[in-house]
């Protein structure tokens, strides 16, 4: 694999047209970097349902990624209505999105469970009314 | 299964302007929830959707989708479309539903899921 | 068919509802968008779908439809459970793919018109 790279995306809230770029232009970094075809999946599919919790919940947030020959970590901070019960929100099929955000394609209760599936750490800090922080790191030396 | 025998069994219209025929499928998948999609689909495999929004490409693309179908007749909004080519995943419109979409695939003998899967 | 014999054939477990399994089905849908089934499923179809939302409840009961059968192993949230048992709505569940379910019933001889 080629050098450390690290970037930013920012994302803005209830932005449905640009939903899924920041992920998309992650996958497309680490395929030029040579990152192995599966573990490319599961940080990019990750980082997208990352990616939508921010689109839909926050008002604004950020993407921040750093790649070392040892890890993908990826790093969501939002401005966001927060989470008030993480275990809860953790539980498959748990949603609070709206119904027209339902008709859409998303908040079907699996975002969560999914980053929590993909990675191979997941941390969560979140304070209600203030914003969340989601962290997940996806190992690289050893193979998926 | 290739795109263009799926073209054909569906009586689809392709929506893509490059898009090879040939181009395999190995199994199919039909979900209108993209997390549904991201969490068990598998690489390669044909899409068959309700749903027209970019984000259904951009799902695709994180999963690896082969090609998507849009089913019941909706065709995708000019943002879709210039998604999808710039991502190079074809896309195919039958006005079948879902329902019988997936039905005439399985007939002929495409699957959701093969002995090998867990 | 009824309900019962397309249990048999597809590993499903019955959730709700089991004593409405001898009705017979009309046909098959398979959506997981609510606007959708309410607009386009008709009566006495199977409803195959990933969501869970306690609003799928409302759905089948309002369209009168046969049963729904969710996919990939999906276990709906007690409200969603507790409701159906309220309506008499009938939800099963199947480890198998949407498209796997879907392509056995069309073996099986349902349609969706």
């Amino acid at each position: 694999m080629t050098n450390p790279s690290e970037g930013t995306f920012f994302l803005n809230g209830k932005d449905f047209a640009n939903a899924g770029n920041a992920s998309g232009s992650l996958k497309k970094v680490l395929e030029e970097m040579g990152v192995p075809p599966p573990l490319i999946r599961r940080a990019s599919i990750a980082a997208f349902e990352a990616e939508m919790n921010t689109i839909i919940y926050a008002v604004a947030g950020i993407m921040h990624y750093y790649v070392t020959p040892g890890t993908i970590r990826v790093v969501l901070q939002d401005m966001g209505p927060g989470i008030a019960d993480i275990d809860l929100a953790m539980t498959e099929g748990y949603s609070t999105a709206p119904d027209y955000i339902r008709d859409m394609g998303f908040g079907s209760g699996m975002g969560l469970p999914n980053i929590k599936k993909n990675a191979d750490s997941l941390a969560i800090n979140s304070v209600v009314g203030e914003g969340t922080t989601l962290e997940f790191v996806i190992n690289l030396d050893k193979t998926a | 299964m290739t795109l263009d025998e799926i073209k054909d069994i569906l009586d689809a219209e392709t929506l893509s302007a490059h898009c090879d025929g040939n181009t395999p499928v190995e199994r199919a998948y039909c979900a209108d929830l993209m997390s549904d999609v991201l969490c068990f689909s598998f690489t390669n495999s044909l899409l068959i959707t309700h749903l027209t929004n970019a984000q259904v490409i951009r799902t695709a693309d994180v999963a690896n989708i082969k090609a998507i179908v849009f089913c019941q007749g909706k065709k995708p909004p000019r943002e879709t479309v210039v998604l999808a080519e710039g991502k190079k995943i074809p896309m195919l419109v039958t006005g079948y539903s879902m329902f019988d979409s997936c039905g005439k695939l399985y007939e002929k003998g495409l699957r959701g899921k093969s002995e090998s899967d867990t | 068919m009824t309900l019962q014999e397309l249990a048999k054939g597809l590993d499903v477990e019955v959730l709700t509802g089991d004593a409405k399994l001898e009705r017979e089905i009309a046909g098959g849908y398979v959506s997981d968008l609510l606007s959708d089934v309410i607009g386009n499923a008709k009566e006495g179809f199977v409803w195959i779908t990933f969501q869970v939302h306690m609003n799928i409840v409302a759905a089948a009961s309002l369209k009168g439809l046969a049963g729904i059968i969710l996919v990939n192993g999906r276990r709906p949230p007690q409200d969603t459970l507790q409701k159906a048992s309220e309506e008499n709505v009938i939800i099963m569940t199947t480890p198998l793919p949407a498209f796997e379910v879907v392509g056995r019933l069309y073996e099986l001889g349902l349609r969706c018109r």
